[in-house]
C-alpha cells in the first residue's frame, strides 16, 4: 500500500470524493427517477452532440496552442505590471456570459471598434457570427485559464534546473528540449481536457455567436428537453452523453500526461538565463502584448459601458453584491475542504476515480444538477430557504476540477520530496499538514481559492432555479435589469461584478503568493 | 431590514408570520424584480387582503410551467401568474389548476372565455427598429431586404415561440417558404429576450423581435423617442399573459381574491409602466401618456390554446429545417 510509506492517508480524500460523486450522480439519478418515458434521442440531438464536440475540440486546441507561447513568454520575462496583468487575464473567465459577449461584440461586432476601424479604410464590417465567432469567444474565456495552468507548470520547474541548464550553456532550443517540452507533455493534456469540458457545456455563447440553430449544443438540447418538452428522461440521457464525453476526455488526458517530474529543489526564486536574444525578446513581447490587447479590449469595453450605470443601479443590486460575496466566501471554503483531501488522495496514487469524481461538477449540466437537487430537497425542506447554501455547494463543485488540476502536481511533488524525511522524523497527519504541506502549497491554494471565489461570484447556473424574489445573486440581478430594459444599470452591475470577482481573485491569489516568487 | 430577516431565516430561524395567512404566487423573473410590477403589486394587495403575499420568480413563462410540473400536487404555490396562451393547454393537461370565477370588462381585441386562466396583460409581438428607418411592411418584404434581425430561440424563450406561432398563423403551410426567405436576414438567435434586445441596443442588428409596446419604455422612462415598432400588414401575433390558481392551494379563497384583484384598477394601473404591456382591463385613468404614440396593428392574430399546442412541434421543425441549412 502506497499509504503506509506516506505521512498522510488517502482515506479522507476517498471519502470526500465519494460524497461528491454521490451528490452529483444522485442529482442525475433523481431526474431519471422523476422521468416518464420520453422520446429518446432524435436526429436533432445527434446533430447537437456533433456540433458540441466539434466546437469544444476547436476551442480547446486553439486556446491551449495560443496559451503555450503566452505562458512561456510570461515565464521568461519580468516586467512592471506583470503580476497585475496575470490577475487581470483571469477576468473573462468569470464574467456572466451575456456580459462577456457584449464586451466581445463591442470590439469585434458588426458595429464594434474593429469594424469601425476597417470602415475608415473602406472595408466591410467583421463577420463574427458563425463557428469562428464561437471559437473566438471561447478562446477569450479560456485562454487566460489555459495560460495560468501552463504557466504554473513552468513555475514548478525548480530554479536549480534552470541554473544547471545555464551552466551547461543551454540555449533556448536546448532549454526547450531539456525542460520545457517534457513539462508541457505533463501539463498540456490536462489543460486541453479542462477547456474541452468547459466548452462542452457552453450554451448561450454557442447559440448567440454561432448565428442560429445550426449552433445547437447539448446544453441547449437539455434546456429544450426541460422547458419545451418537459421530457426529463431525455434531459437525463443528454446529460449522460455530456458526462461520457467529459469523462472520456479526462481519461485520455490522464493517460497521455506522462513524464517524471523534475525532482526536488530548494524553493529558490527562478532565474532565467535563456531567451536573451533580441529575436526571443521580440517574440515574447508580441505574445504578451497580443494576449493583453485581445483580452483587455473587450474588458475595457465593459468598463466603459458600465461606468455611467454604476449610479443608477439601486439598492437591490448592492444587496445582490453582498449575497454574491457571501456565497463566494462559503463556496471557496467548501471547495478547499473538498479539494485538498482529494488532491492528497490523488497524489498518493489513488488517481483515477477520485479525479473523475472531481470532474463530475463540470461534466453534468448545471440545469440537471439544479433540477435533481430540487427534486431531492423538495420533499424534506423548503428549496428557497436553502438557495444560498445549495448555490455555494454547487459552485464549489463546479470549480473542483480546476482546483484539482492546480493542487495535484504540487502535492505530488511535496510528498515525493519530503515524504520520507517527514516519516523518519515521525511527522504525520496534522503535523505534516501544518508544517510541511500547507506552507508549500500556499500559492496553489491561493490560486485555486481565487478562481473558486471568482467563478462562484459570476455563476448564474443553479441560483436561478432556487432563488425567490429577494435572494438574488449579482449575475441574476444583472439579467433582471436587462429583462426590465435597464441596459445601462445592467452594464453598471456587470462592472461591479467584474470588480468584485477580480478583487476576490486578486486578494486570494496574492495572499497565497506572499513571500513567494512573483 | 427584510434582507436581514431573510438571512436569519436561512440560518434556521423561522419567520414570524404565524397569524397572517400567506399567499404564494409563482411568476416569471422580470415580474418580481425591483423594476417589474412585483413590489407595487405586493404592496397594493397586502393593503387589502390582511395577508402576506409572497412572489416567487421562476425563470420565464416556460420555466414557470416546468417548475409547477416538477412540484406537482405538492406545490406550495397558490397562484401561477405569467403563462401565455401557447402554454395554457399544457398547463391544463397537468390537472393541477382549478377554475376561477373572475370576470371583467377586458380590453382585449377578442372575447376572453377561459374558465381556468384569467388574463392580466397582453401585447403584440413586433420587430423594433431605430425610428426613421424605412421598415418593411410584412415578412415577405423583410425577407427580400438586407436588414439583419435578432430573434430568440423558440426552444428556450417565450417570444421566440411567439414568433414561430406568428409566422405559422399568418402563412400556414407556406411558413417554411417564409423562413427560407428570412434565413439570411437572421443575424443570430439568442437564448432569451434580454440577450437579443441587448444586441439590438448595441447596434449589432437593424431589428429585434420584441413588442409594439417596447418603444413606450424608451419614450416614458428614458425620454428617448428613437425606437419604433414596424407594423406588418399580415397582422401581429398576440402575447396574452394569464394567471390561474392551483387546485391544491391551501388558501383557495385568498387565491380567488388575488385573481379578482389582478383585474382590478389597483393592479392594472401598475402594469403599463412596469411590465411595459397593455393592461387586460383599461385603468380608470386610461393608459399612461406616451402609449398613444404606439403603433396599432390592424389585424390581431392568436391561435386557440389547442391549435397552438398542436402546431408547436410542427412549427419548430419547420423553423429548425429552414435555419439549419
Amino acid at each position: 500500500m502506497a499509504d503506509c510509506a506516506q505521512p498522510l492517508r488517502s482515506r479522507w480524500g476517498l471519502g470526500v470524493a465519494a460524497v461528491v460523486a454521490a451528490l452529483i450522480l444522485g442529482a442525475l439519478a433523481a431526474v431519471v427517477w422523476r422521468a416518464e418515458v420520453g422520446r429518446g434521442l432524435g436526429f436533432a440531438d445527434w446533430a447537437a452532440i456533433r456540433f458540441t464536440v466539434m466546437q469544444a475540440v476547436l476551442s480547446a486546441v486553439v486556446s491551449v496552442v495560443l496559451a503555450v507561447p503566452v505562458a512561456r513568454a510570461l515565464a521568461r520575462r519580468r516586467f512592471p505590471g506583470r503580476r497585475f496583468l496575470i490577475a487581470l487575464m483571469g477576468a473573462p473567465f468569470i464574467l456572466p456570459v451575456i456580459v462577456a459577449i457584449l464586451g466581445i461584440l463591442a470590439v469585434f461586432g458588426r458595429s464594434g471598434w474593429l469594424s469601425d476601424l476597417l470602415g475608415l479604410f473602406g472595408f466591410e464590417p467583421v463577420q463574427i457570427y458563425g463557428l469562428h465567432g464561437v471559437v473566438l469567444a471561447h478562446v477569450f474565456f479560456n485562454l487566460p485559464l489555459a495560460t495560468r495552468l501552463i504557466l504554473q507548470g513552468w513555475q514548478e520547474i525548480p530554479a536549480e534546473r534552470f541554473r544547471l541548464a545555464a551552466q551547461i550553456n543551454a540555449d533556448s532550443r536546448a532549454m526547450w528540449q531539456l525542460l520545457e517540452a517534457p513539462m508541457l507533455r505533463q501539463v498540456v493534456p490536462g489543460a486541453l481536457a479542462v477547456v474541452f469540458a468547459i466548452c462542452l457545456s457552453s450554451f448561450a455563447v454557442a447559440l448567440t455567436l454561432g448565428g442560429g440553430p445550426r449552433a445547437t449544443t447539448i446544453e441547449l438540447a437539455i434546456y429544450q428537453a426541460f422547458r419545451f418538452d418537459f421530457d426529463l428522461g431525455r434531459a437525463a440521457m443528454l446529460s449522460g452523453v455530456q458526462l461520457l464525453l467529459t469523462g472520456g476526455a479526462a481519461l485520455v488526458a490522464l493517460r497521455v500526461a506522462t513524464g517524471e517530474g523534475f525532482g526536488a529543489g530548494l524553493d529558490r526564486p527562478v532565474r532565467r538565463w535563456d531567451g536573451r536574444g533580441s529575436f526571443a525578446l521580440v517574440a515574447d513581447a508580441i505574445c504578451i502584448i497580443g494576449a493583453a490587447v485581445f483580452l483587455l479590449l473587450p474588458l475595457s469595453a465593459i468598463v466603459i459601458a458600465g461606468l455611467p450605470g454604476l449610479v443608477s443601479m439601486g439598492a437591490s443590486v448592492w444587496w445582490a453584491a453582498v449575497y454574491s460575496t457571501l456565497i463566494a466566501g462559503v463556496s471557496t471554503l467548501v471547495l478547499l475542504a473538498v479539494a485538498l483531501p482529494m488532491a492528497v488522495a490523488v497524489a498518493l496514487g489513488r488517481g483515477g476515480l477520485v479525479e473523475l469524481s472531481g470532474l463530475l461538477g463540470l461534466a453534468v449540466s448545471p440545469l440537471v444538477i439544479g433540477t435533481g437537487l430540487f427534486i431531492l430537497i423538495y420533499p424534506v425542506a423548503d428549496p428557497f430557504a436553502l438557495a444560498l447554501p445549495v448555490t455555494a455547494v454547487v459552485n464549489a463543485l463546479m470549480s473542483l476540477p480546476f482546483a484539482l488540476r492546480i493542487l495535484i502536481p504540487r502535492v505530488r511533488e511535496v510528498l515525493a520530496r519530503y515524504g520520507r524525511l517527514s516519516l523518519s522524523l515521525d511527522m504525520r497527519g496534522g503535523v505534516f499538514l501544518r508544517r510541511v504541506l500547507l506552507p508549500r502549497l500556499r500559492p496553489q491554494i491561493g490560486f485555486a481559492a481565487g478562481l473558486a471565489a471568482a467563478l462562484s461570484m459570476g455563476d448564474l447556473g443553479v441560483i436561478a432555479l432556487f432563488a425567490d424574489s429577494e435572494t438574488a445573486t449579482l449575475p441574476l440581478q444583472i439579467y433582471r435589469l436587462m429583462g426590465a430594459y435597464r441596459m445601462e444599470a445592467a452594464s453598471g452591475g456587470a462592472l461591479l461584478l467584474l470588480c468584485l470577482s477580480m478583487g476576490a481573485f486578486y486578494i486570494l491569489d496574492r495572499g497565497g503568493r506572499r513571500h513567494a516568487e512573483t | 431590514m427584510k434582507h436581514l430577516v431573510l438571512a436569519a431565516g436561512l440560518l434556521g430561524a423561522t419567520a414570524a408570520y404565524a397569524d397572517t395567512p400567506e399567499l404564494i404566487v409563482y411568476t416569471y423573473d422580470s415580474f418580481v424584480s425591483d423594476w417589474g410590477p412585483g413590489p407595487a403589486v405586493e404592496k397594493a394587495f397586502e393593503a387589502t387582503c390582511g395577508c402576506d403575499l409572497k412572489l416567487v420568480g421562476a425563470g420565464d413563462g416556460a420555466g414557470l410551467l416546468a417548475r409547477v410540473k416538477l412540484e406537482g400536487a405538492r406545490s406550495d404555490a397558490d397562484v401561477v401568474l405569467g403563462l401565455d396562451t401557447n402554454l395554457t393547454a399544457a398547463a391544463k393537461a397537468t390537472g393541477l389548476f382549478a377554475d376561477h370565477s373572475v370576470s371583467a370588462d377586458y380590453a382585449l381585441p377578442f372575447a376572453w372565455e377561459d374558465a381556468t386562466f384569467a388574463p392580466y396583460d397582453w401585447g403584440y409581438f413586433a420587430f423594433v427598429h431605430k425610428a426613421g428607418m424605412d421598415a418593411p411592411a410584412n415578412f415577405a418584404e423583410l425577407a427580400e431586404s438586407d436588414l439583419k434581425i435578432v430573434i430568440q430561440d423558440p426552444r428556450s424563450s417565450t417570444p421566440g415561440l411567439g414568433l414561430l406561432m406568428w409566422v405559422k398563423t399568418a402563412y400556414g403551410d407556406k411558413a417554411p417558404e417564409i423562413w427560407d426567405g428570412l434565413a439570411d436576414n437572421v443575424l443570430t438567435v439568442t437564448k432569451g429576450w434580454s440577450e437579443a434586445y441587448g444586441l439590438f441596443l448595441e447596434g449589432e442588428a437593424d431589428m429585434v423581435l420584441s413588442y409594439t409596446t417596447s418603444p413606450a419604455y424608451h419614450l416614458i422612462a428614458e425620454e428617448d423617442d428613437s425606437k419604433a415598432a414596424a407594423v406588418f400588414d399580415e397582422g401581429h401575433y398576440m402575447h396574452v399573459e394569464v394567471a390561474g390558481k392551483l387546485a391544491t392551494s391551501d388558501q383557495p379563497e385568498l387565491a380567488e381574491q388575488f385573481l379578482a384583484f389582478m383585474v382590478s384598477d389597483a393592479f392594472q394601473s401598475i402594469i403599463p409602466t412596469t411590465n411595459w404591456m397593455y393592461p387586460a382591463v383599461t385603468p380608470a385613468d386610461g393608459l399612461p401618456k406616451g402609449f398613444e404614440t404606439l403603433v396599432a396593428p390592424e389585424k390581431s392574430l392568436l391561435l386557440s390554446e389547442d391549435e397552438a399546442a398542436a402546431l408547436r412541434d410542427v412549427a419548430l421543425d419547420e423553423w429548425l429545417t429552414a435555419l439549419s441549412r
